[in-house]
C-alpha cells in the first residue's frame, strides 16, 4: 500500500479518511449513484483531479505559475478528436491521437520554459497567458481542422459507447458507458499513483529545494533552469493524457470545455484551496469544488431569496456570483493557510 | 629650450557607426516598423490609416501598462489584476458618459470634450481609490513573494470582476463616442478617425507628462532611484512605502483613464474586457522591459502597429503576430528593450 502511494502517507487521520472516502466513491459510482448525470459528474472529478495534480506539480513542486496549463489539457483532448475524425472510430486512431497530444504539448512546454524562464521565472506566467490566449483564438479560427468554436463531436469504439450492451452485475446493466467510465477511472487513477512517484523521487526533493531557494539550489550544482524545465513538460505531457481522456469520456471537445480562461481559474482556485504542493490536495479540493458548485448555488439562491427586500445584498449572494465568494475564499486562503486545506489537516503550516 | 609641452595631439577613435547605433536601437524599432509596413502595403491610404489606428491602440495599451510597469520596477510587485482597473474604468466612465446624453448628443465639440472630460476624471478618481484599497488590502501582505502576488492578485480580479458583473448586470453596455468624435477626415486621400487621432494626441500627452515627472522633478528622482535600489533611497530617509502607494494608484488612475479610451475605442464594453487587454498590456512589458517606462512607449506602440499591420495584411495571424514579436524581441534582449538596470540581484 505505502509502496504504491511511494510512500507518501497522508499523515493525518482525517485526510486518510476523506481520500479513502473520495476513491471508495469514484471506484463505485456506477453502481453507488446510478443515472447518467451523476456518472458525468464522477467521470469530471476523475479527469479534473488529474489535471490539478499535474497543475500542482508546476505550481506546488515548482513554484511556476502558469496559465497555460488548459492549453496542454486541450492538445491532447483535440489530438484524440482530430485523430478519431482523420482515421475513423478505432483504438488505434485513440492511442495514437493521444500520443500526437502527449508529444506536441511535451514540445511546446519545453519552448515556452526555455523561452521564459531562462530569463526570470515570473515571465512565465505572463508568456504563458499571453501564448495560451493566442492558441485559444487559434482553434477557434482554423476551423477546418478544429471545428471552430462549434467543437467536434468525437467517434469512438462501439464499445465505449452507451448503444453496447453486455448483461447486469448487481442489478446494474453494464453499458460501453460504464466501461468508458472504467477506462477513464483507472486511467486517471496510474497518472495519479506516476505523479506520487515523481514527487517523492529524487527529483521531487530538488524542486522543492528550487521552490524554497533557487539560488541555493543552483549553488549547490542543480541545474535551475534545466530542473523547472522538466517540471514544466512533465506537467504539460500530464495534462495532455488527461485531455485524451476527458474527450474519449464527453466524445466531445470545444473551445469553453477544454482551452477556457474559467477552467483554467477553477484549476488555480482548487490547487490553492486545497493545498498547494501535496497531490492530495487535488483530490481533496476537486470533490470539494464540484461539491460546492452544486450546493453552494443552492445555499446562496435560498439566502438571496431571503434578503430580497434588501438593496444590494440579493445581488451579492444571488447563485451567478458564487465565483465572487470563492474568490474572497482564494484570497483569504493564500493569506493565512498557504498550504490549504491539506496542510490544515496535517496540523503544519 | 621652451618649456612648452611637447605637441600631443591624442586621437580618439570614434566608434563605429553600428556602435554608436546600438543604444538607440529600440528607439528605432517604431520608424523601421512604419517604413516595413510603408513597404509591405500596396496603397499609401490605407498605410496611413493602419499606421493612425496602430498608433492609437500602442498609445491606449501605454497608458494602461506604464502604471504596471512602474510598480513593478519600484517595489517587485506584479499586479496581474491591473485589469480589473481597465475594465472598472471602462464602467464608470460609460456610467458618466451615458447620463452625460445631453452633452454628447451636442454636436459642440466643448461640450463633447467636457463630457468626455468628466467621464474620464470620474474614472481616474474611482479605479485610484480602487488602486489604494487594493494596495493596502491585496498587495501589502505578500511583498516579496512573486508566487503568491500572482495568487493574490489573481483572486482580486476574480472579486472585481464580479462585482463588475454585481452593479452593471451581466450583460455588455453599448455606448456611442460623442456627436463632434465620430466620423472621419480625409488626409491625404486616407479617412483617419477623429477619435483615434485624439487617442494619439492623449497618449502622447501622457507619456510627455510622465517623463517630464520623471525626469524632472524631485519626486521623479526619487522614484527612479527607488527603482534601482528602494533600500539606499529609504537610507537617505525617504517613505519608500508612501511613494510605492502614490505610484500604484497613479497607475491605477491611468488604466481607468486607459479603460474610458478603449471604450470609446471598441464602443462596446463587457466586464472581462480588462483581462482581455491585459494579454497585450504582459506583451508590451515583457517586451519593453520589466520597470522602463521608455521601454513601454517603444513596445506599446511596436505592438499596436503590428496588430493592425497583420491584421490588414494577414488577418488571422493578427494575435499571433504579437507572440511572434515577443518571441524575436526575447531572443534578441531577453532583458527586454530598455533593460532596467538594478542595483540588487
Amino acid at each position: 500500500m505505502m509502496r504504491l502511494l511511494s510512500g507518501d502517507a497522508p499523515r493525518s487521520r482525517v485526510l486518510a479518511l476523506l481520500l479513502a472516502l473520495i476513491l471508495l466513491a469514484l471506484a463505485f459510482a456506477p453502481f453507488l449513484f446510478p443515472g447518467s448525470r451523476s456518472l458525468e459528474t464522477a467521470a469530471r472529478i476523475c479527469v479534473v483531479i488529474v489535471l490539478v495534480a499535474s497543475y500542482d506539480l508546476l505550481l506546488g513542486y515548482g513554484g511556476i505559475v502558469s496559465f497555460a496549463h488548459t492549453m496542454f489539457f486541450g492538445m491532447g483532448a483535440y489530438g484524440v478528436a482530430i485523430a478519431a475524425d482523420r482515421m475513423g472510430p478505432g483504438y488505434d486512431a485513440l492511442a495514437l491521437g493521444a500520443l500526437a497530444g502527449l508529444i506536441a504539448a511535451g514540445i511546446v512546454a519545453l519552448l515556452v520554459a526555455l523561452l521564459s524562464l531562462r530569463v526570470r521565472a515570473i515571465f512565465f506566467a505572463m508568456i504563458t497567458l499571453a501564448i495560451a490566449s493566442a492558441v485559444a483564438v487559434l482553434v477557434s479560427q482554423l476551423s477546418a481542422y478544429t471545428g471552430g468554436e462549434d467543437g467536434m463531436n468525437l467517434r469512438i469504439p462501439r464499445e465505449l459507447t452507451p448503444a453496447f450492451r453486455m448483461g447486469e452485475v448487481f442489478g446494474l446493466r453494464i453499458t460501453g458507458k460504464i466501461l468508458n467510465y472504467y477506462l477513464v477511472f483507472t486511467g486517471c487513477l496510474a497518472l495519479f499513483l506516476v505523479m506520487l512517484r515523481i514527487v517523492n523521487s529524487p527529483f521531487g526533493r530538488v524542486m522543492l529545494a528550487i521552490r524554497e531557494n533557487a539560488f541555493r539550489a543552483e549553488a549547490i550544482g542543480y541545474r535551475v533552469v534545466v530542473y523547472r524545465a522538466v517540471a514544466t513538460c512533465l506537467s504539460a505531457m500530464i495534462a495532455a493524457l488527461a485531455g485524451s481522456l476527458f474527450a474519449i469520456w464527453l466524445r466531445y471537445v470545444g473551445p469553453s470545455t477544454t482551452l477556457g480562461m474559467e477552467l483554467m481559474m477553477d484549476i488555480l482556485l482548487i490547487v490553492v484551496i486545497g493545498g498547494m504542493g501535496t497531490m492530495y490536495g487535488a483530490v481533496v479540493g476537486t470533490a470539494i469544488f464540484v461539491l460546492a458548485q452544486n450546493y453552494l448555488k443552492e445555499l446562496m439562491g435560498g439566502l438571496s431569496e431571503a434578503t430580497s427586500a434588501l438593496p444590494l445584498i440579493p445581488d451579492l449572494l444571488s447563485p451567478d456570483r458564487w465565483l465572487l465568494w470563492l474568490g474572497v475564499l482564494f484570497i483569504l486562503s493564500v493569506y493565512f493557510f498557504p498550504t490549504g486545506i491539506v496542510g490544515r489537516l496535517r496540523g503544519t503550516r | 629650450m621652451s618649456n612648452t609641452a611637447p605637441s600631443h595631439a591624442p586621437t580618439i577613435t570614434r566608434l563605429p557607426l553600428a556602435e554608436r547605433l546600438k543604444p538607440w536601437l529600440p528607439v528605432l524599432l517604431v520608424p523601421v516598423l512604419i517604413l516595413l509596413g510603408f513597404l509591405a502595403i500596396p496603397a499609401t491610404s490605407s498605410w496611413l490609416t493602419l499606421t493612425v489606428s496602430g498608433l492609437a491602440m500602442g498609445m491606449m495599451i501605454f497608458v494602461i501598462a506604464s502604471g504596471m510597469t512602474l510598480v513593478f520596477g519600484l517595489m517587485d510587485v506584479i499586479n496581474f489584476g491591473h485589469g480589473a482597473f481597465i475594465s472598472f474604468g471602462a464602467f464608470v466612465g460609460t456610467s458618466v458618459l451615458l447620463a452625460l446624453g445631453a452633452m454628447t448628443g451636442a454636436p459642440s465639440l466643448l461640450l463633447n470634450l467636457l463630457a468626455v472630460a468628466g467621464a474620464v476624471l470620474a474614472a481616474m478618481v474611482v479605479t485610484g481609490g480602487m488602486g489604494w484599497a487594493f494596495e493596502r488590502v491585496i498587495v501589502r501582505p505578500v511583498y516579496g513573494s512573486h508566487l503568491k502576488q500572482i495568487l493574490v492578485t489573481m483572486g482580486g480580479l476574480i472579486v472585481a470582476e464580479q462585482l463588475i458583473y454585481v452593479i452593471w448586470g451581466g450583460h455588455e453596455i453599448v455606448i456611442a463616442r460623442p456627436e463632434t468624435l465620430k466620423g472621419a477626415f480625409t488626409f491625404a486621400g486616407a479617412a483617419l478617425e477623429k477619435y483615434r487621432v485624439l487617442a494619439v494626441a492623449v497618449g502622447l500627452a501622457v507619456f510627455l507628462a510622465l517623463r517630464l515627472v520623471l525626469r524632472r522633478t524631485k519626486l521623479g528622482l526619487i522614484v527612479r532611484a527607488g527603482v534601482e535600489n528602494p533600500e539606499m533611497v529609504q537610507a537617505m530617509g525617504y517613505n519608500i512605502t508612501r511613494v510605492f502607494v502614490g505610484v500604484f494608484v497613479a497607475g491605477s488612475a491611468l488604466a481607468g483613464l486607459g479603460g474610458v479610451m478603449w471604450a470609446l475605442y471598441q464602443e462596446v464594453i463587457t466586464a472581462p474586457m480588462g483581462n482581455e487587454i491585459m494579454i497585450l498590456v504582459f506583451i508590451v512589458v515583457i517586451i519593453g522591459g520589466l520597470g522602463s517606462v521608455e521601454g513601454c512607449f517603444i513596445g506599446a506602440l511596436t505592438v499596436g502597429l503590428v496588430q493592425n499591420y497583420a491584421a490588414f495584411l494577414e488577418p488571422k495571424l493578427a494575435l499571433i503576430s504579437n507572440i511572434a514579436l515577443m518571441v524575436a524581441i526575447l531572443m534578441w534582449r531577453p532583458m527586454g528593450m530598455v533593460p532596467v538596470v538594478k542595483a540588487k540581484g
